[in-house]
């Protein structure tokens, strides 16, 4: 069974990868598992500064998900080039930077420090952290601004760029053909969600920084919508994620019309869940009349 | 790291509080106090950090005590004895246990923070330590292990509402009935640690914190902790969630 699939500057042998803030830089999860087995490995967002992050509560569990406002917590992007892409590229696993700022400024100057190395394959241009004021939200609402950040990033850099979308917005269709115009290599899909929980007993929300972004299994009906609409109006390809648990899921994305998908929050509930999507995919694919991962690509849109 | 382990024996203690003894070799050899298991909860999405209260290594058990305040810890309430819960761990750092044996050693806890000193408290013991213990409750209703504690050093109950014993925090215990303290260890919510960094604070001691925590191994920064007011951090489940009372900033 041929699990491979090539996106570019991505040749992955297989379309699994964890999902950017979900997987650290790696280093907890090798004690797991030999990360040689991942189709790539997102890392957390990276920005030009070291950032602290928000007030904890920084999390909060939901029927079917979690809330999360962790604030881009980072050590800045020279420190994760120094300490932890050597560390993720010692495992011959494409390795993709998420990166973050606030200004295009900031994104340009972090995109150039990834390229300097040699050990990044590809960016993941994060406009839609909602948990942020200056984080990068602003980029992600507004089809001119997402293009506008898209621009200066690929002009910046040689690197293909995946540009994540929010789904927080009313029309995906306008922002992704924005960031195709822009110049995006690829798509990243979705983000979180924007949501909030109120504690009863101190009538106040959980998440200190009162919302959060809601990841799981309850917003995968949604990205699945968000891909399957999004697919018919773009020919740049779609790395899809939200709420995958299983490789059935995974599958589901393909179908939709992701042509690699992330696995994030169920990490934190099972830390070998991508190793076992990995060993299961083949026999799922097989299960529903596959014969590889890219047979299965876009095959659900009627 | 991940492991099932079966649930042996089950009883609540103390109001809304509930032991669990569970078996597994490997957990109960390695484990050293103030370390927690990651629990899984049938039908949630984030596991559970619950601290280790007790080790048996020749009987190859664990002892976690929990209070039901949510949907998850009422869920693993009603696991039955016999049923297998699945666990990463035994996660985080632990209290150091220094050879200084002669040192007069404070313990003190919490609510909910209590279970992991008792396993410290009788580490602390075999070695020699004399340990005082000064526990704080709600109420009369919610204590638990005031025996056990009694076995192994001078301890001191407080209640909030001073249903037991005096009434109070653990920090109105005054100076005159507790010895001269050349070390403490506390456990419990974050004011009381505030006031008991304060209140001991020429005594070298040792905050066990809690948090909400997603990974619950050092991957997705959620139960971050400053360090200083500039911009430092430990994160509570790997650096943690011990720490010296000095290295974390309690805001």
């Amino acid at each position: 069974m041929n699990i491979a699939v090539e996106l570019p500057g991505l040749a992955l042998k297989n379309p699994i990868m964890p999902a950017s803030g979900c997987f650290g830089f790696g280093r907890e999860y090798s004690k797991f598992y030999d990360l040689h087995v991942l189709g790539a490995v997102i890392m957390k967002a990276a920005t030009l500064q070291a950032r602290f992050g928000n007030p904890t509560p920084r999390v909060a569990e939901t029927s079917a998900g979690m809330l999360n406002a962790i604030g881009l917590q980072n050590p800045g992007v020279e420190k994760i080039i120094k300490t932890e892409v050597p560390f993720l590229a010692s495992f011959s696993v494409p390795v993709i930077a998420n990166i973050a700022g606030s200004t295009i400024e900031e994104y340009r100057q972090v995109a150039k420090a990834f390229e300097q190395t040699n050990q990044v394959a590809a960016l993941e241009l994060n406009i839609s952290c909602p948990n942020v004021k200056e984080g990068g939200i602003q980029f992600g609402t507004h089809p001119q601004m997402a293009q506008k950040v898209t621009e200066a990033v690929k002009e910046a850099t040689n690197l293909p760029v995946y540009v994540k979308l929010s789904p927080n917005v009313s029309d995906i269709v306008e922002m992704a053909k924005a960031v195709e115009k822009a110049g995006a290599d690829g798509l990243s899909m979705i983000n979180t969600l924007t949501g909030m929980q109120i504690h009863l007993a101190s009538r106040k929300p959980v998440i200190a920084n009162r919302t959060g972004g809601l990841s799981g299994p309850a917003i995968k009906p949604i990205a699945i919508r968000m891909i399957y609409e999004v697919k018919q109006h773009v020919s740049i390809p779609i790395i899809g994620m939200g709420g995958v648990m299983q490789a059935e899921d995974v599958l589901e994305f393909l179908l939709a019309g992701a042509s690699a998908v992330a696995v994030g929050t169920a990490n934190f509930q099972n830390p070998y869940v991508c190793k076992e999507i990995i060993e299961q995919l083949p026999y799922t694919l097989k299960q529903y009349g596959f014969n590889s991962v890219k047979e299965a690509i876009g095959k659900g849109i009627v | 790291m991940q492991q099932e382990l079966r649930i042996i024996s089950k009883q609540k203690i103390a109001r809304d509080t509930v032991e669990m003894v569970l078996e597994n070799k490997s957990i109960s050899q390695v484990t050293v106090p103030g370390q927690f298991l990651h629990i899984h909860v049938q039908g949630h999405m984030l596991r559970r950090p619950i601290s280790i209260a007790n080790v048996d290594a020749s009987n190859y058990t664990v002892t976690i005590i929990f209070k039901i305040l949510g949907e998850g810890t009422r869920k693993l309430s009603t696991y039955d004895v016999g049923n297998k819960i699945d666990v990463l761990g035994p996660n985080g750092n632990g209290f150091p246990l220094d050879n200084t044996t002669q040192a007069s050693t404070l313990l003190v806890g919490g609510g909910i923070g209590v279970p992991p000193l008792y396993y410290l408290a009788k580490k602390l013991t075999e070695q020699g330590t004399v340990v005082t213990t000064i526990l704080g409750f709600q109420s009369k209703e919610h204590i638990f292990y005031e025996e056990k504690f009694r076995e192994l050093g001078n301890t001191i109950v407080v209640t909030n509402d001073g249903s037991y014993g005096e009434k109070g925090f653990v920090t109105n215990v005054p100076d005159e009935v507790l010895p001269t303290i050349d070390r403490y260890y506390s456990c419990g919510p974050l004011p009381m640690l505030k006031a008991v960094k304060e209140r001991w604070i020429t005594v070298p001691g040792y905050l066990s914190l809690e948090e909400r925590m997603g990974c619950g191994i050092g991957a997705c920064f959620a139960c971050a902790v400053p360090t200083d007011d500039r911009g430092g951090y430990k994160k509570i489940c790997q650096d943690g969630p011990v720490f010296t009372a000095e290295e974390v900033y309690l805001g």
